[in-house]
């Protein structure tokens, strides 16, 4: 009877296990007309690019989206993970892969020549794919065109108070920015401007970047971060429209140098079952079709130079970006977090 | 209740029930190692940040956390307990409609409450457009209103859809406390309202004291709701310092902080609980006659019993049906359906994996009487954990394993395996099974209870071992207590959202992590049928509880959630 009884359990859980699985699409490992990629993109972002390069190629794109874990993932997967590529959005996430040992090194006469030597890893353990740069927003209304601030600097100034929204302190792009800060006048100097745009905030760090240019449009505040390509997407949605109607844009500078730019990137893992697929998915995104779609639908820089930006990034103003390499921007990340943690920003 | 205590110690023949208390014991290790995992990486981190997590972080994110723990108990005190004292004890319109339907915030998950409330009451939204058109108001400079996205926001919207948790264990309390007691305080000279406070409510306080915990319970675990509202709680420090900063050691020794927390909370609810002593002792059973309500009072009951359940349910259905009617041509397609079966299949197969289990466990402890030891607790923690943090639990040692196994296969066969668990469904479902088995064992285990140990023993010194015991004495039994915690865990599962981010195989999405996906890029209304399909799949259960319950009748027992939930908090 005991026998019975367990056996009745066994089997019905085992047989309600398999019928799960059974209904996951096939576990991904190697297969040669597949490519496996984990994104911190959203995938309807990527899609397109993704199924241009199935048209062309044949080899289907299998895809994990989150918005957070997925280096951890990767790590504790270790050398059987089925993921070939990481996409990531910024270049925290890359440089994390990177130094977790997770990444592989690729070189290939595309890739290196193409990608310019700031936005790749020295021995091609990443590469970048596009340019975000981090500007300003700012009040048609409120903020007369020669008051816009020149540089990211001047956001800590008294004369902005009560009047700047930002996302929170920790969010990869504002890191990037503080990380950027650091690497430009050192620590001290860094910690002293976020205390000061902190100062300045008209509100406790919320939302996301479409919501700060949406808080500009409703009056409160004059003033706001936010990438480049969020412009072009709200002009797109009808209801966001209104929202970038509102403000302008205006690209500061770093320590004298230039706008300050995030990519985002992919690398090849180390583990890569398909490795033949992935290179070949790396070298299609930067070829100039692919780069010309992320500029056309997204509105992010091409990273490759002499490909045609779309007509709303041009028509936006001219962008000059710092040209400090990013893995140095890189290097200064878990100060950046602390230095956040430390002046309180996000409370 | 009162069985309960009289949980009582099984003889058992020393051979035929040790297989029982072996493989429950099994059982129970594996489903702690996620916690083992997560403390081993708390006490042994690759570069210990303590120092500043507890200088910087941890004071400021541990406040906040205490601080809407404590708003949210407030306020399902409150809103639960006095829907729960007109429904029982007071005649008004609506009252039968009400019972049941109180119970239907229940259904909806917090983080869509949230989504939903932030569209209606932003600048942009339909309130404050009305205010300023009827004021002549331009920006939000020339008027003050409410910010949804604060701490207070973040206890508005948590409380009305947690107060279901305290409404129905003191409702069935109110309802089990007979009219004798509650005429002996009329005839002495009490009036309802003292009669409430001096009588009713301290006899409930256990019910009601459960009920808090439960809700804080969920609050603590909560990540949807307070990321959405930049409310920054130990929850948010995890993903901050774990998947930001990509310190997991750090993230895991805020973890065990907030595991303290659930220790805390235990606690104070065992403490809380100790008004046992003052169940009336009489087992003569009268139905207390109902205050009828006239006027004003009449009224007033009407709109306390409205309220909750048009803010808690009313509204977010109301306008997640609007959005996906307006929507329904893109939403209603093959991927709609490939979504709703994988959350139906998910959730359907981690209920019946989460209550098998828990029988398991439960008569295990059972047979073994209290000596079944720290394992079983431990495995039952999983409830109080972030989803995020037990996925990454769940990740370490799925893929230790399967490296391991193939690292051997490699060494023995020359040929890998690969990962055989990692990044699969039964890694999924191994997750949402951790995470709700303390569901389905205390509600087992409660209903196991107020089984006589005579009918143990009749059935085995006739002969039946303790499995056929099990299967024809003691499953029929609690069939009931079964089907009502496999109801919960499959709700919780449909609305599980972290774990799932992390955890799932290629190309594969949930309702709840489609409407994440669009909901925190702001369009909601494009997965409003999907975040629609999540709440109706609760809203069954719902009432399925609430006959339970009803047909349990008073006098006999708090009802099926309570056993659920004094097991849940009580692991």
């Amino acid at each position: 009877m005991l026998n019975r009884s367990c056996f009745l359990a066994a089997a019905g859980l085992a047989a309600l296990t398999l019928g799960a699985t059974a209904i996951a699409n096939e576990q991904a490992a190697v297969n040669p007309g597949e490519v496996n990629v984990y994104s911190y993109r959203q995938p309807f972002l990527i899609q397109p690019m993704f199924d241009a390069f199935t048209r062309e190629t044949g080899v289907k794109v299998n895809v994990v989206f989150a918005k957070k874990g997925l280096v951890e993932r990767l790590k504790q997967e270790g050398r059987n993970s089925p993921a070939d590529l990481i996409f990531t959005v910024d270049i925290g996430r890359l440089n994390d892969a990177y130094e977790s040992g997770v990444t592989d090194a690729v070189e290939t006469d595309h890739l290196t020549s193409a990608i310019p030597a700031a936005f790749r890893q020295t021995d091609g353990h990443w590469y970048g794919l596009t340019k975000r740069a981090r500007i300003v927003y700012a009040s048609k209304d409120r903020v007369a065109p020669e008051d816009a601030p020149k540089a990211y600097e001047e956001l800590a100034d008294p004369k902005w108070a009560g009047r700047i929204c930002t996302r929170a302190g920790n969010h990869v792009y504002q890191i990037a920015l503080t990380a950027a800060m650091i690497a430009h006048h050192g620590e001290a100097k860094a910690e002293e401007w976020l205390r000061g745009i902190k100062s300045n905030l008209a509100r406790k760090p919320q939302g996301n970047d479409r919501a700060q240019v949406k808080a500009i449009n409703e009056g409160e505040c004059d003033i706001s971060l936010g990438n480049n390509y969020y412009f072009g997407k709200m002009l797109q949605n009808e209801e966001q429209f209104a929202w970038a109607q509102s403000v302008y844009p205006v690209f500061p500078s770093i320590g004298g140098k230039g706008t300050h730019v995030n990519i985002s990137g992919m690398a090849l893992t180390k583990a890569s079952p398909n490795r033949d697929n992935g290179i070949r998915l790396m070298e299609f995104l930067t070829g100039d079709l692919a780069q010309q779609m992320y500029s056309e639908q997204n509105f992010e820089y091409p990273i490759v130079a002499g490909v045609p930006q779309a007509g709303l990034l041009r028509s936006m103003g001219d962008m000059h970006p710092d040209d400090l390499p990013l893995d140095r921007i890189a290097a200064y990340r878990a100060d950046a977090f602390k230095l956040v943690d430390k002046v309180g920003y996000n409370d | 209740m009162i069985a309960t205590t009289a949980s009582a110690r099984m003889p058992t023949r020393p051979t035929s029930g040790r297989v029982w208390i072996l493989g429950g014991l099994i059982v129970a290790a594996i489903a702690a190692t996620p916690i083992g995992a997560i403390v081993l990486v708390a006490l042994f981190p690759t570069e210990n940040i303590w120092p500043h997590l507890a200088s910087t972080v941890l004071p400021r994110h541990s406040w906040n956390t205490l601080l809407l723990m404590i708003g949210n108990g407030i306020g399902v005190f409150l809103i639960g307990t006095t829907t729960a004292w007109l429904v029982s004890t007071c005649d008004f319109t609506g009252r039968k409609i009400f019972e049941w339907a109180l119970l239907l915030p229940l259904a909806v998950p917090a983080y869509i409450v949230a989504f939903v409330y932030t569209d209606i009451l932003e600048f942009a939204g339909p309130v404050q457009g009305l205010l300023r058109d009827i004021f002549g108001w331009q920006s939000s400079r020339d008027y003050w209103f409410p910010e949804i996205r604060t701490m207070g926001g973040a206890i508005f919207v948590m409380s009305f859809v947690l107060y279901p948790y305290v409404y129905l264990l003191t409702r069935a309390s109110f309802q089990e406390q007979s009219a004798s007691v509650l005429e002996v305080s009329r005839t002495l000279g009490r009036g309802p309202w003292q009669t409430f406070f001096t009588v009713a409510l301290p006899l409930a306080r256990p019910a009601i004291v459960v009920g808090i915990a439960l809700a804080m319970m969920e609050t603590l675990a909560d990540f949807g709701t307070v990321d959405y509202f930049a409310v920054n709680t130990l929850t948010v420090a995890v993903f901050n310092v774990w998947l930001g900063m990509g310190n997991a050691g750090g993230a895991a020794q805020i973890a065990l902080v907030m595991l303290g927390f659930v220790i805390l909370l235990i606690t104070l609810e065992r403490i809380g609980r100790r008004g046992r002593q003052y169940h009336h002792t009489s087992s003569r059973y009268q139905a207390p006659p109902r205050y009828a309500l006239r006027g004003h009072r009449h009224v007033g009951a009407i709109v306390a019993c409205t309220l909750p359940i048009v803010i808690g349910f009313l509204i977010p259905a109301g306008v997640l049906t609007r959005h996906a009617i307006v929507f329904f041509d893109q939403s209603w397609n093959l991927a709609f359906f490939a979504l709703a079966r994988n959350s139906l299949t998910l959730s359907a197969v981690a209920a019946f994996a989460a209550v098998s289990i828990a029988v398991f466990l439960a008569y295990g402890r059972r047979l073994s009487g209290k000596g079944f030891g720290v394992l079983s607790r431990v495995a039952l923690l999983g409830y109080a954990v972030p989803g995020a943090v037990l996925a990454v639990g769940v990740l370490i040692p799925f893929a230790r394993l399967d490296n391991a196994v193939d690292a051997l296969a490699r060494e023995w066969f020359g040929v890998s395996t690969g990962l055989i668990l990692s990044g699969t469904i039964f890694a999924l479902v191994f997750a949402y099974v951790v995470r709700f088995l303390a569901v389905g064992f205390g509600a087992v285990e409660a209903s196991l209870g107020k089984i006589r140990p005579s009918m143990d023993m009749a059935a085995r010194s006739l002969g039946a071992g303790p499995a056929r015991t099990l299967w024809r004495i003691h499953m029929p039994l609690v069939r009931g207590s079964m089907v009502a915690a496999a109801t919960i865990v499959f709700v919780d599962s449909m609305k599980e959202l972290p774990a799932t981010l992390i955890l799932r195989p290629f190309n594969f999405d949930t309702l709840a992590t489609h409407v994440y996906q669009f909901a925190s890029d702001e369009l909601l209304e494009q997965s409003a049928l999907s975040a629609l399909s999540i709440v109706l799949a609760g809203v069954l259960p719902v009432i399925i509880l609430s006959r339970a319950i009803r047909y349990t009748g008073p006098g006999t027992r708090v009802g099926v959630l309570s056993d659920v939930t004094t097991g849940t908090t009580r692991p």
